[in-house]
């Protein structure tokens, strides 16, 4: 396993060269953010006083976008989906089949790298936020929901990077993934939870919802944190994100296989 | 465009671009210029054509991206007026209003300049920007205009389809003045929109990594389409005076939704649009006097 430790290692040099863009992520995607709570703020107010949105009230509101964003930094796929691709397109995985090394696991360990560097940039602008808001950074209600907070929030990056990994192997049977990405990114956006908390959506379509990993893919390590899901609910849901994460990475590995067959190493 | 004047295609490397006729009076030469530019411009479209018809399925696919994420703005603000009737006092279908507005100014920004202000990062990287420099052309006209993205006209016309049912459902009837002043006010907000992304591309003379910057401008247009209404202190005056995101298109749709008070406004954003442009212009020609030839 040392050599995997390595790879992490020369990954988080390599990322640490990106520092700058990182930042500017960081930062530029607050801008988004605060505007959202804007918009919400400005609803509220027309309201009476203690009025709620579904379960919400605007603090809560609050606390759950600042979630969000500490989720979202702790487990986005950054650039590795263009990356996979790009590897596969230009050739660069030739040298992955001859050796002793497993490209699966080869880019899982950069895309942890990944977002160990990115959340040494991203913490200087994220604690600033945090702390200007801080009224509304609640803790979890026990330690048990904090446990069950951390344990999604691994699987939830599982899962985003097996989605990932299994959208860039599209690259074996199309010359531009970058499409496919983006519709698939799209409705993650909307159905993950990035953009309003999904208990404020009529019921019938929440619980659509939850037939797609979408929900798994934010949303739901967030609710556990705010207490919405507890005791068999949260086992239930944890199961079932841990069936997703399964699923993705079979279907992963099920692509690559398939792909591996057609690749005839362009350029490699 | 005929091509009446004697040659007024650029022949890059010969002498035939130094006939310009130096010695007649000005208007003449002002022409020259205009039908000079024009017919460049008339041959980069070409170019644009030829290049995103090679790529046909790309080109439709990237079509029904743009359409998705369209749809997705009107699916958040069909939640929020799940909960609310009105955010300030602008009611859904003014809202609906105001994303069909920022959408098309954002697509015909998008057609004209988004992946020149991108590639302009690339050009510093890998030394090309030399080739464009020896050209006897405005250099900032060619790096802003070189290709043409035509999916984006596609995009824009659908955005102009949601204002007309926004209007139908708020019963508005434009006057044709109040047509020609919505698209004035968009060309402020698009020539606005160019100006900050094409200062933002000039950092990349340096720091070669300026592209993620260029990027991280995308999350503004995010705030352009949000009701001015729901802002207040700081933020609202940063998106109004420094990065007028606010005014970009909230005054057009304003100004169609029968929303405006006064002509401040309309005035502000003109004038924002004046100062963005001289500032970008100011930073494109200090960035400039940096360029040192990268690749030779």
């Amino acid at each position: 396993m040392r050599k995997y430790w390595h790879v992490l290692n020369v990954g988080i040099q390599n990322n640490l060269t990106y520092r700058f863009n990182f930042l500017a992520r960081a930062v530029f995607g607050l801008i988004p953010l605060i505007a959202i709570l804007y918009v919400w703020q400005k609803i509220y107010s027309g309201k009476a006083a203690g009025a709620t949105v579904g379960p919400y009230s605007l603090g809560e509101m609050f606390s759950y976008y600042l979630l969000t964003t500490v989720v979202d930094a702790l487990t986005a796929v950054n650039e590795d989906d263009w990356q996979i691709a790009a590897d596969i397109k230009d050739g660069n995985i030739s040298q992955f089949l001859l050796k002793p090394i497993d490209y699966l696991w080869y880019r899982l360990c950069l895309f942890l790298s990944g977002r160990v560097t990115y959340l040494a940039v991203a913490v200087t602008p994220l604690t600033v936020f945090i702390l200007y808001l801080h009224q509304y950074f609640v803790l979890p209600p026990d330690w048990a929901a904090f446990g069950g907070f951390l344990f999604s929030t691994v699987l939830t990056a599982l899962l985003q990077f097996f989605m990932s990994y299994s959208m860039a192997m599209l690259a074996f049977w199309v010359l531009e993934v970058s499409t496919f990405i983006f519709i698939l990114f799209a409705f993650e956006y909307l159905a993950s939870g990035h953009l309003f908390p999904l208990d404020i959506l009529p019921p019938g379509l929440e619980r659509a919802l939850y037939f797609t990993p979408f929900p798994y893919q934010l949303y739901f390590p967030v609710s556990i944190y705010m207490g919405k899901t507890t005791g068999m609910e949260l086992i239930r849901g944890l199961l079932i994100q841990g069936l997703w994460v399964v699923a993705a990475y079979l279907v992963a590995r099920f692509a690559w296989r398939r792909g591996i067959r057609r690749y005839s190493a362009v350029g490699g | 465009m005929k091509p009446e004047t004697r040659n007024p295609k650029p022949e890059v490397g010969s002498s035939a671009t130094d006939h310009a006729p130096r010695n007649t009076d000005s208007p003449s030469r002002f022409t020259f210029h205009v039908s000079r530019y024009l017919s460049i411009y008339s041959a980069l479209w070409k170019n644009s054509v030829a290049r995103e018809m090679s790529f046909k399925s790309n080109f439709l696919l990237w079509i029904v991206v743009e359409l998705l994420w369209f749809g997705l703005q009107f699916s958040f603000i069909s939640v929020l007026y799940l909960h609310t009737d009105q955010i300030g006092t602008w009611t859904k279908w003014q809202v609906v209003l105001l994303i069909g507005a920022s959408h098309f100014i954002q697509q015909v920004f998008q057609a004209f300049f988004l992946v020149n202000c991108t590639n302009l990062s690339e050009l510093v990287r890998s030394g090309k920007l030399d080739f464009l420099l020896l050209l006897p052309v405005n250099t900032r006209f060619v790096v802003s205009l070189r290709q043409v993205d035509l999916g984006s006209f596609v995009n824009a016309s659908s955005a102009v389809a949601v204002m007309a049912y926004a209007a139908r459902q708020l019963h508005l009837v434009p006057t044709l003045m109040q047509v020609l002043g919505f698209l004035a006010l968009c060309v402020a907000g698009i020539a606005t929109h160019y100006s900050l992304m094409f200062l933002l591309a000039s950092i990349s003379f340096w720091t070669v990594r300026a592209q993620g910057i260029v990027w991280g401008y995308y999350n503004l247009f995010n705030v352009a389409r949000l009701p001015d209404e729901a802002f207040r202190g700081l933020f609202k005056a940063v998106f109004t005076f420094a990065l007028p995101m606010l005014l970009v298109s909230n005054v057009p749709a304003r100004l169609l939704a029968d929303k405006l008070s006064s002509s401040r406004p309309v005035l502000l954003l003109l004038a924002m649009s004046v100062v963005c442009f001289c500032v970008s212009e100011w930073g494109w020609r200090a960035s400039m006097r940096r360029y040192t030839s990268a690749s030779s």
